[in-house]
């Protein structure tokens, strides 16, 4: 029998010797075609390309329109998830537990049937009203999701082995950290892109681009070192990084506020059974007047200008993106030399995993969200009509009575005879 | 580089371990377990034999806290919701030092600061919600906490995520992992003891009698199954748990469904019990006056002929709350073991014996509470489902904050939906 602990003691006496050597995912083409180049050119070269290969990727599936882009960030989410449980596998050499893998997929699978079914469904409340099984699955959505979650829980429980019990234990832990990290973030990112598609791009956009100008500064003019845990990281680059991200998310919403397909609400049209995003701008997106400080009146020459409202956000966003967003990598940092590790995976040549890519964005994610519920939208029309769909038939007619009485009152509706 | 590491390994919570596995579970294990019964119960149980006097100490202990459970019922909403709070606290400080004690990470730098300021956190934010919903006009009238209602998710993530920072900023070189690991404890702790205690209160909310019958039931199968078990017990249930039997899950249950149906009874003829707890602006104080829902008024049903030969009557007069209770008690009987499986293979995976030594005979707060948790949330989620819909003066308020053409798309839903249900036609007017 080999005792639990000793397994442990020994994994770190020999810790050295599991770091993953850096496996060369690089395609072959590449690596030919640089082979002339000294070894730093290259490496940079190869993070170059890759890095406008995913920019590339990222403005087609812009283009194929929201639906695509969900999928997409739920395979980044499936991706990131499956990373971070394979390192716990690694670090706790726990393949061979029983059930283990199955549980942690099946988990998976539960929360984001709870995160969609309330979500989602809301915007698809047309649609679901017409069927009727569908109607079902949502009224008792959370009752549904609850029970599966306690059918994972119990085999959970069912699954404990004398020998390993604080493996699994430790597992468990692991999975419903990464769940709530991964998961629960994967949908607040969903739920901005339904607000229009300018939420969901400003942001990923203001950190790639804090990303990539923090490097460039720091490249160019960095000494100061910033903190221990990634001792790359300069003074110089952090405040180069952050004015360069502040005017260049100011420059890209303004670009991005003129045009209808990012700045409308998502919504599905159950008669084309498409995505449409069509509206009326709402006041964040048409141009305003505004006075130029005094300060600044100086230096521009100009005494007013003409802007979007959502580009003074914008300066919230990008400032949160350089100033706070750089510490959910500092957090990916710390973890990857917690656990003795290099990157997250090698799925990408140069960079690493999905994981290295978008460990700051997930603070963000959360930022926009909770920015927008606060300061930008009120409640959600959708989910607050799919909540009076639901009411006794008594009390709808009570509300219903209430809300023509107020729209009668604003003027918004005429009083007529026959409605 | 290799000294560093081997450093790091010394002070990582694994290799410390090493000596406890020298330790065997049971006989020399990582917490003493001090004797905390009190001199008056020592003395006048001294002359009994140590299997007797377990008994009667534990014995004591349950009718002391039965007892302690019906004042605070009787002391009202307010009071519970602080000792809901209380034993929240308490559970959430056991489970973190269990995690201390693990991973000997007693001398790590702010690690226990942040651990109460990340509780202190979600407790703000939860309790912000809770009050928002509940005390809306008392919250309306005073202009500072309309603002902090107005932006409080914004409010409480920034304090998490000043918390988030602290924590990156206080990584020391050597303790990486055991930083991480506390953290990620912290956080599941979170996840399962404050969740869970404010679903209790938003239970409590709805009417006392969804708080108190869930947490009687789960008492009383404790109890019943521990009973059924000493005296009929043969078959092991789990090896997790050498002491539990079959007979006493299966006789635990059945007690258990009677008890919650009794119990249903009697409190179902109790306005204190049945009403939703409200604040009473103009009192400042919790009110619990209503008039009672279908749910507590009295209706006949026709006994199914295979019990009517038993029982002897053709009809009977019940609460329909009774009929829940017994989907209450089931879930008790049935699930809120694993809750208590759970605790036990926590419990030996990091061999300890109890989770703390606060209650003499019993051990820990989260011994007592360990099946709880599950209950708490299966209450609520319950509820929600089948119980109450939404609250139509919320989503009122709710829709007074919409633009005017949102307003109009949802107002001309809600008359086609009315139309098309034959509720409203030709009452255009009304």
């Amino acid at each position: 029998e080999v005792d639990l602990e000793e397994r442990l003691g020994e994994l770190d006496l020999r810790s050295d010797s599991d770091v993953l050597p850096p496996t060369d995912s690089t395609p072959e083409i590449l690596k030919r075609a640089l082979s002339g180049l000294s070894a730093r050119w290259k490496n940079w070269w190869i993070r170059g390309i890759l890095t406008l290969a995913m920019i590339s990727v990222f403005f087609l599936i812009i283009y194929l329109g929201s639906f695509m882009l969900m999928l997409l960030v739920l395979s980044i989410q499936v991706k990131c998830y499956h990373e971070i449980i394979t390192i716990g596998y690694r670090v706790y050499h726990s393949y061979d537990l029983p059930w283990f893998r199955s549980l942690s997929w099946y988990f998976l699978l539960c929360v984001n049937y709870f995160f969609y079914g309330e979500t989602v469904a809301d915007y698809f409340a047309t649609f679901v009203q017409r069927r009727e099984q569908l109607q079902f699955l949502i009224r008792y959505h959370r009752f549904i999701s609850f029970a599966l979650y306690l059918t994972g829980f119990c085999m959970f429980v069912l699954s404990l082995v004398k020998k390993h019990y604080r493996l699994q234990f430790y597992m468990f832990a692991w999975t419903h950290v990464t769940l709530l990290i991964t998961v629960t973030q994967s949908h607040l990112v969903i739920q901005n892109l339904f607000e229009g598609m300018i939420w969901f791009l400003v942001p990923i956009s203001s950190v790639i681009c804090n990303d990539i100008t923090a490097y460039i500064f720091g490249f160019f003019f960095g000494r100061t070192p910033l903190i221990k845990l990634s001792p790359k990281k300069t003074w110089e680059g952090f405040i180069g990084g952050f004015f360069s991200t502040v005017v260049f998310g100011f420059i890209f919403s303004y670009f991005l506020a003129q045009h209808q397909y990012f700045v409308c609400p998502v919504e599905y049209n159950s008669e084309t059974n498409r995505f449409v995003t069509e509206c009326e701008p709402s006041e964040l997106f048409q141009m305003k007047k505004y006075s130029v400080p005094p300060l600044l009146q100086a230096v521009l020459g100009w005494e007013t200008v003409n802007m979007y409202p959502f580009q003074m956000h914008s300066i919230a966003l990008s400032t949160f993106a350089s100033l706070i967003g750089p510490f959910g990598g500092f957090f990916a940092s710390g973890f990857k030399r917690a656990f003795k590790i290099k990157d997250f995976a090698d799925t990408i040549p140069g960079h690493g995993g999905i994981m290295d890519r978008f460990d700051c964005q997930y603070l963000m994610a959360t930022f926009v969200h909770v920015y927008i519920t606060s300061f930008i939208r009120g409640p959600n029309p959708s989910k607050l009509l799919k909540q009076l769909l639901i009411l006794q038939p008594e009390q709808q007619l009570i509300v219903y009575k209430t809300l023509k009485s107020h729209l009668v009152e604003k003027g918004i509706l005429q009083p007529s005879l026959r409605g | 580089n290799l000294q560093e590491s081997e450093s790091e390994n010394k002070l990582d919570g694994e290799t410390a371990s090493d000596s406890e596995s020298k330790s065997e579970f049971g006989g020399s294990p990582s917490v003493p377990t001090s004797d905390d019964t009190p001199e008056v119960l020592n003395r006048a149980l001294s002359n009994l034999s140590s299997r007797w006097k377990n008994w009667w100490v534990r014995g004591i202990l349950t009718l002391a806290m039965i007892t302690f459970f019906f004042i605070i019922i009787y002391l009202g909403p307010m009071v519970l919701m602080m000792i809901v709070m209380c034993v929240q606290i308490k559970c959430f400080h056991e489970i973190i030092t269990i995690g201390y004690n693990v991973y000997h990470s007693y001398d790590l730098p702010w690690f226990r600061t942040l651990s109460w300021y990340f509780l202190l956190c979600v407790n703000y934010f939860f309790y912000g919600e809770t009050v928002t919903d509940y005390f809306f006009t008392l919250v309306q009238r005073e202009e500072p906490l309309r603002i902090l209602s107005k932006y409080h998710r914004f409010i409480s993530f920034t304090l998490y995520l000043t918390g988030f920072c602290m924590f990156v900023l206080s990584l020391v070189k050597k303790h990486y992992r055991l930083q991480f690991y506390m953290f990620g404890w912290t956080h599941v702790t979170l996840l399962i003891v404050v969740t869970q205690s404010h679903l209790i209160i938003h239970n409590l909310f709805e009417g006392m009698i969804w708080f108190i019958v869930p947490i009687s039931c789960v008492i009383c199968n404790d109890i019943m199954a521990y009973m059924f078990g000493f005296f009929f017990g043969r078959t092991p249930l789990i090896k997790l748990s050498p002491k539990k039997t079959w007979e006493g899950f299966i006789g635990g249950f059945f007690a258990t469904v009677l008890f919650g149906l009794l119990l249903s009874y009697v409190m179902s003829g109790y306005r204190c019990f049945t009403c939703p707890v409200e604040f009473n602006n103009d009192t400042n104080s919790f009110t619990v006056d209503c008039e009672p829902s279908e749910l507590f008024q009295l209706q006949e049903y026709n006994i199914p002929l295979v019990l009517q030969s038993v029982v002897g009557w053709k009809t009977v007069r019940m609460y329909p709350f009774q009929i829940h209770s017994i989907a209450l008690s089931t879930f008790a009987s049935l699930i809120g073991p694993f809750g208590g499986f759970f605790a036990s293979g926590f419990k030996r995976a990091f061999k300890i014996k109890d989770f703390a030594n606060t209650i003499p005979g019993h051990g820990g707060i989260m011994d007592r509470f360990d099946c709880q948790y599950l209950m708490a949330t299966f209450v609520n989620v319950y509820i929600a489902s089948f119980i109450r819909g939404p609250n139509p003066s919320k989503l009122i308020q709710q829709f007074l904050t919409l633009r005017p053409d949102q307003q109009l798309h949802i107002f001309n839903t809600l008359k086609a939906h009315l139309v098309d249900k034959g509720m409203l036609g030709s009452l255009e007017d009304a």
